[in-house]
């Protein structure tokens, strides 16, 4: 250990409830902290990495113990410490950000009040002394109006300038950690973009160590001076971001690096000559929101002349940040949404000009798989019934349609005899596998795959992109992939139409809107892409390409 | 605040019409059950001709058509005059303001009493959830609902009046004993007791597991642990952080329970032998006192009204998402 150690985590081991699926969250954890590093913690979901922060700060809830080991904090140990010292410590010298900057700050109060909080109990200033340093705080994140920003609640902002909340929140007493834990991820790429500068900026400014938590190599490649990877509660590898990036050394860290979507992709180009499936023409959507009898309400404009056509087999890409309007189109082409205006043509047919009855034999042809594995399939219904119920409302037989529902389940990777079991007992990717075999089960001509990786990890996202890949080459089906990573559209889609405040701001074949965008958004998107100036390594050959060769010598 | 009270009076005016239509429907409500005031005390009178019920409903002007009928109710209730009851010799808004401050000081203090503690007894058992004090909390709270509260009422009587004669068993005051000043309102606090104590048990109860199931949700989410990540004293973080945050639920069934604060004691009244509105409400059934039981019906809907005007105002100062639109 030397001067410059801020943090000096030894052999820590933190043991689980019994009946956890493993003994022990962390085990026989070691690294250090430096004074002016930033250190990017890298694993998938469950690998302790967020444990571990927390043990850090005495976080830790309350069924969970560290057992053995022990977390310095310049020389202090942290975990011996009475809880009065723990307090001043947490929030003192060492802060934390969290993930989600909208569930983060607490709704009812004042941000100004939230951030003034720490200096109270922090610091000996008086109240004037505080509403200086708050005004001066979020002035140092970069939000506009300080002093009137001090006084709305977190309800009035968008959650970048949350995230700059929560961050204003954490230098406030001038910590020398600062543990942010996916702090980007749920933002968009642009504010993602900003927000990491933003930490970096800071970071070099006051000389801090940063604790960066995230499971995102671009992220790393971004801002990284070292990298730990764990996984399942072990740190495999940890070394000079510079070395773990291109010459990783880990199977795992391997298996990680392979995974990550690569922008541009090798792919072929698709030939346009088949026939149009779907084809949009000028649909507009216009939400009211509030507003009573005598008061009008706020308007937001989803949809503004969308037009896009796709074609049998190909996969159109719908990209841009949330709120966009990307949802909305997919949405109305199901059904789900009535479009004040414009027409969607499926085959030929408006599906808007349709009756209700009429509709319904469609319903079929257009299947959808939604973003959340964990709140789209029924929890109290069996997988079979989840898959079945559609054709049977279709009047098929329900013992064909059961025997077709295994097919299905091993036709998207899983067992047969899932069909008996239900959605709980599955991971994420494997439900979202379940909801993949539940849109084919009516044979649909076009599939709509409302951001469906989103929610998983970088190599089961692999495998579910891979299968969907897969899917549409055997099955021939068409497909409106929405999405908000650039760098997965760049991998599944032929066609690209980027979406910006409700309009298509420009849309043409994958490799041309990435390799020379024409609009100024789709650039401003492009370069917000983390670790675009990081390659992957040549000897790491990503799975999915290995994959997509391999059908095409087939 | 130039919008609250734009909120406030736009809402009152509203209030206004729905009063005035609640009204309506309460005359023709009351109008279709069958028998009127004049049959039944005809009845009590025993050997009444028809001749004489004849005369009685002449008397009380219930021979005239009902929409006249509604007409003079009508234009009585809009100057404050709810009419007068044959049946007590009284005019019902003198009755109303005769019986009203024993019921409002039942109800009311009983109200406050259970939500305080049912709040801080629910935030309790939540903050020490599992352990001995959550499950005796729950266990007590658990048995105030379920016993029916007359029971309730009769066995706290059994215990503190006649054999510990700590406490008086029935109504507001010491007859005849002549306290003036500070001895007669103790003497009508400890008339209260019990019967507040009795129907307060019952509410406590309701909040308490309001309270306690209602912190054991918001206790887990992110922003609680930014306020441990901040180094904040718990207390502090459980008075600010998830109290404010879990007490929405408390005050929409808080709102909606004291709508019934006038109409919700009669059990309590009987039991107590307190000559409240509940009881007052009682015998107007029996007897049909129509003028009476309107007179309790306006009063009831218009205590509804503005508890639920209060119920939105402190939703919208508790929570700024909430916005007041009128």
């Amino acid at each position: 250990m030397t001067e410059t150690t801020l943090l000096d985590v030894r052999n820590l081991t933190i043991d689980l409830p019994r009946g956890a699926d493993r003994p022990h969250a962390v085990e026989d954890l070691t690294f250090t902290l430096e004074r002016g590093e930033i250190l990017c913690v890298v694993g998938e979901s469950g690998s302790g990495k967020s444990m571990t922060a927390h043990a850090v700060m005495g976080l830790l809830p309350k069924a969970v113990k560290v057992s053995s080991g022990g977390i310095r904090h310049q020389g202090t140990d942290v975990l011996s410490l009475p809880e009065r010292d723990q307090r001043a410590l947490r929030g003192g010298r060492i802060a934390m950000i969290f993930q989600e900057p909208m569930t983060a700050l607490n709704p009812l109060m004042r941000v100004g009040d939230q951030i003034d909080e720490v200096l109270r109990y922090h610091t000996a200033l008086d109240r004037a002394a505080r509403r200086a340093r708050v005004v001066e705080l979020l002035a140092s994140v970069g939000l506009p109006e300080p002093d009137h920003l001090r006084r709305s609640y977190p309800f009035r902002l968008s959650g970048g300038q949350r995230q700059r909340v929560m961050i204003a929140m954490a230098l406030a007493v001038e910590p020398d950690v600062l543990i942010a834990d996916e702090p980007t991820t749920a933002l968009d790429v642009t504010t993602q973009k900003q927000i990491l500068e933003l930490i970096r900026d800071i970071q070099a400014k006051r000389h801090m160590g940063v604790m960066f938590i995230t499971h995102d190599f671009g992220v790393v490649a971004e801002i990284a001076h070292r990298v730990a990877v764990m996984q399942k509660g072990r740190l495999v590898e940890i070394g000079a971001a510079e070395e773990v990036l291109n010459r990783p050394k880990h199977p795992y860290t391997r298996q990680l690096i392979a995974a990550v979507p690569h922008l541009i992709e090798h792919r072929e180009d698709f030939t346009r000559d088949r026939q149009p499936v779907l084809t949009a023409q000028k649909v507009c959507k216009t939400f009211h929101i509030g507003g009573g009898f005598f008061t009008p309400g706020r308007k937001v404009v989803a949809g503004d002349d969308l037009s896009l056509t796709i074609h049998q087999g190909e996969t159109v890409g719908l990209v841009g940040e949330s709120g966009s309007g990307k949802s909305t189109l997919g949405r109305s082409i199901v059904g789900l949404i009535k479009p004040d205006s414009g027409k969607i043509l499926f085959e030929g047919v408006d599906l808007l000009s349709l009756s209700r009855p009429a509709f319904r034999p469609y319903r079929r042809h257009v299947q959808m798989v939604f973003q959340d594995p964990y709140a789209s399939l029924n929890p109290r219904h069996t997988v079979g019934d989840i898959i079945t119920q559609g054709p049977v409302a279709f009047g098929e037989d329900r013992h064909r349609a059961l025997d077709k529902a295994k097919e299905l389940l091993t036709l998207v990777g899983l067992d047969a005899s899932a069909a008996e079991r239900f959605p709980h007992e599955f991971s994420g990717g494997q439900r979202q596998r379940i909801s993949i075999a539940r849109a084919l089960a009516l044979e649909p001509k076009l599939l709509i795959a409302d951001e469906p990786v989103s929610a998983l990890d970088v190599s089961v996202q692999a495998q579910v992109l891979d299968l969907l890949e897969d899917l549409r080459h055997r099955l021939n089906l068409s497909m409106l992939f929405i999405t908000h990573d650039l760098r997965i559209a760049a991998q599944i889609c032929d066609t690209i139409a980027v979406m910006q405040k409700g309009r298509i701001v420009e849309i043409g074949p994958a490799k041309e809107v990435f390799g020379n965008p024409q609009h100024g958004y789709t650039r401003t998107l492009l370069d917000a892409i983390p670790g675009k100036g990081w390659t992957v390594p040549e000897d790491v050959v990503p799975v999915t390409r290995r994959s997509a060769a391999l059908r095409n010598s087939a | 605040m130039p919008r609250i009270a734009l909120f406030i009076s736009q809402r009152l005016v509203k209030a206004v019409f729905v009063v005035l239509a609640i009204a309506v429907f309460n005359f023709f409500l009351v109008h279709a059950a069958p028998g009127d005031p004049a049959a039944v005390m005809a009845g009590e009178a025993g050997a009444a001709d028809a001749q004489f019920v004849e005369q009685l409903r002449q008397q009380f002007g219930l021979d005239r058509p009902l929409y006249e009928q509604l007409g003079t109710y009508m234009s009585k209730v809009v100057q404050a005059d709810l009419g007068y009851s044959y049946r007590q010799q009284r005019p019902v808004f003198d009755l109303l303001m005769d019986r009203l401050p024993v019921t409002l000081s039942l109800t009311l203090t009983a109200f406050v009493l259970a939500l305080l503690g049912g709040v801080a007894l629910g935030t309790l058992a939540a903050m020490r959830a599992g352990t001995w004090s959550d499950t005796a909390i729950t266990v007590v709270g658990l048995t105030a609902y379920a016993t029916p509260i007359f029971w309730i009422g009769l066995m706290l009587i059994l215990l503190f009046s006649v054999n510990l004669g700590w406490l008086p068993a029935f109504g507001t005051e010491t007859i005849g004993a002549g306290y003036t000043g500070w001895d007669a309102f103790l003497d009508k606090a400890k008339h209260l007791v019990l019967p507040v104590t009795t129907l307060g048990l019952f509410y406590m109860a309701v909040y308490t597991r309001l309270t306690r199931a209602s912190i054991l949700e918001v206790r887990d989410m992110d922003f609680v642990k930014t306020a441990r990540a901040k180094g904040l004293p718990e207390w502090r973080i459980v008075s600010v952080h998830i109290l404010r945050n879990a007490i929405l639920p408390v005050i929409t069934v808080a709102g909606f329970q004291a709508g019934h604060l006038i109409g919700g004691s009669i059990l309590i009244e009987t039991v107590f032998a307190l000559p409240g509105i509940g009881r007052l409400a009682f015998e107007a059934v029996l007897q049909r006192d129509y003028q009476v039981l309107l007179g309790i019906f306006l009063l009831t809907s218009v205590v509804v009204v503005i508890f639920n005007l209060l119920t939105d105002l402190i939703y919208s100062l508790v929570d700024p998402r909430i916005e007041v639109a009128p």
